[in-house]
């Protein structure tokens, strides 16, 4: 006996596609819109507490013209927007390729750092190489190293049963302390007043855009096609979302549910080292013992807001990317922390979490069982009502 | 509690034009329910013909759109479970809500209204109620005993009970007799009788027609949210009912024509496995199927056969024993290297295993060949040879789906099952193992799949069928193997096997003792 029939389908297959597309774009809109809407609530409670100050009721709209001015304006702006976004796509894709398979890679930063450093131990030993074999090699170091971290927590699941996000959370851990010690240790530049190692030289990603646009952009949207292909173009990408929805019925038709968890986690701590490559080679060219942003935890929050899908994750990532890039002018002509972007993120992770009730208020239901099937409200220990 | 009301006075209970809609459909369409003091009135439909809607608007937890609920002749407003509860509606639901660590007593404690706003429980009274209360229904319980060491007719007479310490004076059953043995059966039926003989109204939910037509004063009938009869049990008959619950004639026996079994297919010998908690759950059986015939294997749930059946296919590590196929040792091997074998699996619980819900249907019916060609060319999916194999499959195997591409848990129990079917029977079997596969299906499919499974048998695959309905073994079997405790204790044939006799099997194991002592003991 079934609770309640099903609704009949019909009417849902033939929507028109306005209808489909605000299905599933209205929840991450609404939600982004309600962040910023409270994070002007915040901007004005904080001008009633900091003293010494006039009270400007406009000041949100200031805060956030010079955010939108700090991100896209003008060229260099703009290119830099990308440069900030290239990593969170590349960590976003690694989380969600994990919450398609029904795997809560919360190691994306360790396996971010991780991944710079296995880029920058051989970028800095082939720094004189020929560049394109250097960029090569380095490159592939630096997936490899972020795939070997995934491997660890994968492996350990498989075979004992320990969960992925203890584990991946431990190796965030152990990933700072590694780095740490590797960068004072044996990879740092002797006589160098402060721990960092030497420059990747050749290994540097080339700039094609403007004065920072590495290359780092057009492999992070290449990964996006590539992750997205993989999930729905090959039986592979069939059987990690067989796993993710159903590893009962996977194992039933004759998958290896164990194999794939292995297999998905090694993939995605390569797609998480790949990221923590791209600001290796494209950015900072060299590493310090503080290398290493909250890049791998924000990417939670991207994959989070695309609801997993890898082509959302572009978007996704490009919102965060743009707040990270416009704090700077903000803080200086507002007068606003950069803190505030954090605040943002984070209300943006409330709201997604509550998204349950937003779909209620929002009257929208054709689209509760890709929440489900993506494994991300799951992961975070909320279902979907229905 | 009861006056000396006669059938002829007030209904005790009576709905009037409920109307539930759920977007896109009607689950109920202005049902009229009328039930009289002591009297045993059965709702009889298909599944998704809105008998459980209904009783949940009159549980409280769903709001009709229309219509009104009276008691005694009185119109109320029920607000949710515990005020039906408040009001003498109770319900015992098809799986029970009961929690096996604790006893009896604690059970029936549980939750008690009564008990809310008290912090020490008077155990002494509490016994004392339920001892007294089953007494006055004809059995004796024990209020120690674990829950969980009680058979399933055992337990469902606590959560009857639970209903009579709330002091119920309309108790609804949700398909109470799906997992009982024909002798527990009987002997509910005897509780429920008494029930009503003191004036307890009693609904009884059922899709089994030859069990509404024994038991109930009267039957009402609904389809597709409506009422669409109401009859008498002795003015009636199997024909009619199935007719009315359908809406069409429908076949009720299969007729199963003669077997002609070959070489053997299927060979166990000395086969064990141990359940989840790694209890031994199959004890050493031993079995052949030939090819050509069904072999049905009747027990009460819960005695080995799906640790058995998982067994077989791959799905689960055998600890001792051999499985052979056409001659070959497949023990051990993979759930893939046996559908490569042309081995076809219906397991038991098709959301869990069977199916992938949030999946497209056309994706569900590749789902054990999504990797081979033409569904893949080396790891490339190839989308359209899928969805025009999957238009073939829902034609032939008359799935009723607006589409391919909708997700398969939006289709009914029906219809999801005939795409399980569809995807397993669609090739040469050489063996063919389902596992309940009509449970809690419509009269419909239920015909629908046991026409495609003598077609197997007749085209040659040796069938192995395992279910807890006993009329399905009896019905399509050719040979009946029954199994207690782990292991087979008898096997009969099919055209002579007499229901009572492999009743009482399936409930003792064909030892010298009656089941109630069996399970009273436990």
């Amino acid at each position: 006996m079934t609770g309640r029939p099903a609704p009949s389908g019909p009417a849902r297959a033939r929507r028109p596609f306005l209808t489909r597309a605000w299905a599933v774009l209205a929840v991450p809109i609404v939600v982004t819109f309600l962040s910023l809407l409270l994070g002007a609530v915040i901007i004005l409670a904080s001008e009633l507490i900091v003293t010494g100050r006039k009270f400007d009721p406009m000041l949100w709209f200031t805060a956030y013209s010079a955010l939108l001015q700090g991100a896209y304006g003008g060229g260099d702006a703009i290119i830099q927007t990308l440069v900030y976004t290239t990593p969170l796509v590349l960590g976003g894709l690694a989380v969600a390729f994990g919450f398609k398979a029904g795997l809560f890679n919360i190691g994306a930063q360790g396996q971010f750092l991780v991944g710079a450093l296995g880029a920058v131990v051989v970028g800095v030993a082939l720094a004189d190489a020929p560049a394109p074999l250097a960029i090569v090699a380095a490159t592939v170091a630096g997936i490899v190293a972020g795939g070997l971290w995934g491997f660890i927590p994968g492996f350990l699941k498989a075979v004992s049963g320990a969960h992925e996000v203890v584990s991946t959370i431990m190796l965030n851990y152990v990933a700072v302390q590694l780095l740490a010690a590797l960068v004072s240790g044996p990879l740092k530049v002797p006589k160098s007043p402060s721990p960092v190692t030497y420059d990747v030289g050749n290994a540097a990603f080339p700039i094609f855009l403007g004065d920072t646009g590495h290359i780092g952009i057009i492999l992070a949207i290449l990964a996006a096609v590539l992750v997205w292909w993989l999930l729905f173009r090959t039986t592979w990408g069939f059987e990690i979302r067989s796993v993710g929805a159903n590893p009962d019925a996977a194992r039933y038709a004759g998958m290896r549910p164990k194999l794939l968890t292995v297999a998905t986690m090694t993939f995605s701590g390569g797609l998480a080292g790949l990221a923590g490559t791209s600001v290796l080679l494209g950015v900072s060219h060299s590493m310090t013992s503080s290398f290493g942003t909250t890049v791998g935890f924000d990417s939670i929050a991207v994959a989070l807001l695309a609801r997993s899908n890898p082509l959302g994750v572009l978007p996704a990532a490009l919102l965060f990317g743009s707040m990270r890039a416009g704090a700077g002018l903000m803080q200086i002509n507002a007068g606003i922390p950069v803190e505030l972007v954090d605040v943002l993120q984070a209300t943006i992770l409330l709201f997604l979490v509550a998204s349950p009730v937003l779909r209620r208020v929002l009257r929208l239901r054709g689209v509760q069982a890709g929440i489900t099937e993506s494994g991300q409200t799951t992961a975070l220990g909320v279902k979907p009502a229905d | 509690m009861t006056d000396e009301t006669g059938p002829s006075l007030a209904p005790a209970l009576e709905m009037r034009g409920i109307t539930k809609r759920y977007p896109g459909v009607v689950a109920n369409d202005g049902i009229n329910l009328q039930v009289r003091p002591g009297e045993i009135h059965a709702l009889l439909g298909e599944n998704g013909a809105g008998k459980t809607t209904l009783m949940n608007v009159l549980y409280g937890l769903a709001t009709p759109d229309e219509g009104e609920i009276l008691l005694d002749g009185k119109v109320v407003t029920i607000s949710g479970p515990a005020d039906a509860i408040a009001r003498g509606i109770n319900m015992v639901h098809q799986h029970f809500m009961l929690v096996p660590v604790l006893t009896v007593a604690e059970n029936i404690l549980l939750g008690d209204e009564t008990m809310a706003n008290r912090i020490f429980l008077d155990r002494r009274e509490a016994r004392r109620r339920i001892i007294e209360l089953g007494r006055r229904f004809g059995f004796e319980i024990d209020p120690d005993a674990k829950v969980g060491s009680l058979s399933v007719g055992w337990q469902q007479r606590v959560e009857i009970l639970k209903a009579l310490y709330r002091n119920a004076r309309i108790l609804v059953l949700d398909e109470p007799t799906a997992v009982l043995t024909p002798q527990e059966t009987d002997e509910i039926f005897g509780v429920l009788r008494r029930l009503a003989g003191e004036g307890h109204s009693i609904v009884f939910i059922s899709h089994k027609l030859y069990e509404v037509l024994e038991i109930a004063d009267r039957i009402t009938v609904i389809r597709r949210g409506r009422v669409v009869g109401e009859r008498l049990p002795n003015a009636t008959d199997e024909e009619d009912l199935a007719t009315l619950m359908v809406g069409r004639e429908v076949q009720l026996t299969v007729d199963r024509g003669e077997s002609h079994p070959a070489e053997v297919v299927l060979q166990v010998t000395g086969l064990e496995v141990r359940d989840d908690r790694g209890q031994a759950a199959v004890k050493g059986v031993d079995l052949d199927v030939r090819a050509g015939e069904i072999f049905g294997i009747a027990g009460v749930a819960g005695n080995g056969q799906d640790e058995l059946v998982e067994a077989i296919v791959g799905l689960r590590k055998s600890t001792a024993g051999r499985i052979s196929l056409a001659g070959q040792d497949v023990t051990g091997h993979s759930p893939r290297a046996m559908n490569e074998d042309a081995v076809a699996f219906v397991p038991a619980d098709r959301h869990r295993f069977g199916l992938i819900l949030s999946f497209p249907l056309a994706d569900n019916l590749v789902l054990t060949s999504y990797y081979r060609s033409p569904y893949a060319r080396g790891i490339v999916r190839d989308p359209k040879a899928i969805l025009r194999d999957a238009a073939v499959a829902i034609e032939r195997y008359d799935i009723r789906t607006p589409s391919a591409t909708v997700r398969v848990s939006t289709l009914s129990g029906g219809n999801q099952q005939k795409a399980v079917v569809a995807r397993e029977f669609d090739r040469d079997l050489k063996l063919l193992v389902l596992d309940q596969p009509t449970r809690g299906l419509d009269v419909g499919s239920i015909e629908f799949i046991h026409r495609q499974v003598i077609a197997k048998r007749d085209a040659g695959a040796a069938v192995l069928l395992v279910s807890a309905e006993l009329d399905e073994v009896l019905e399509m079997s050719d040979r009946i193997g029954v199994m207690y405790g782990g292991k087979i204790v008898a096997v009969l044939d099919g055209r002579t096997a007499d229901k009572n006799e492999v009743g009482l099997l399936m409930a003792t194991g064909g030892e010298e003792r009656s089941a109630a002592t069996a399970a009273v003991t436990a």
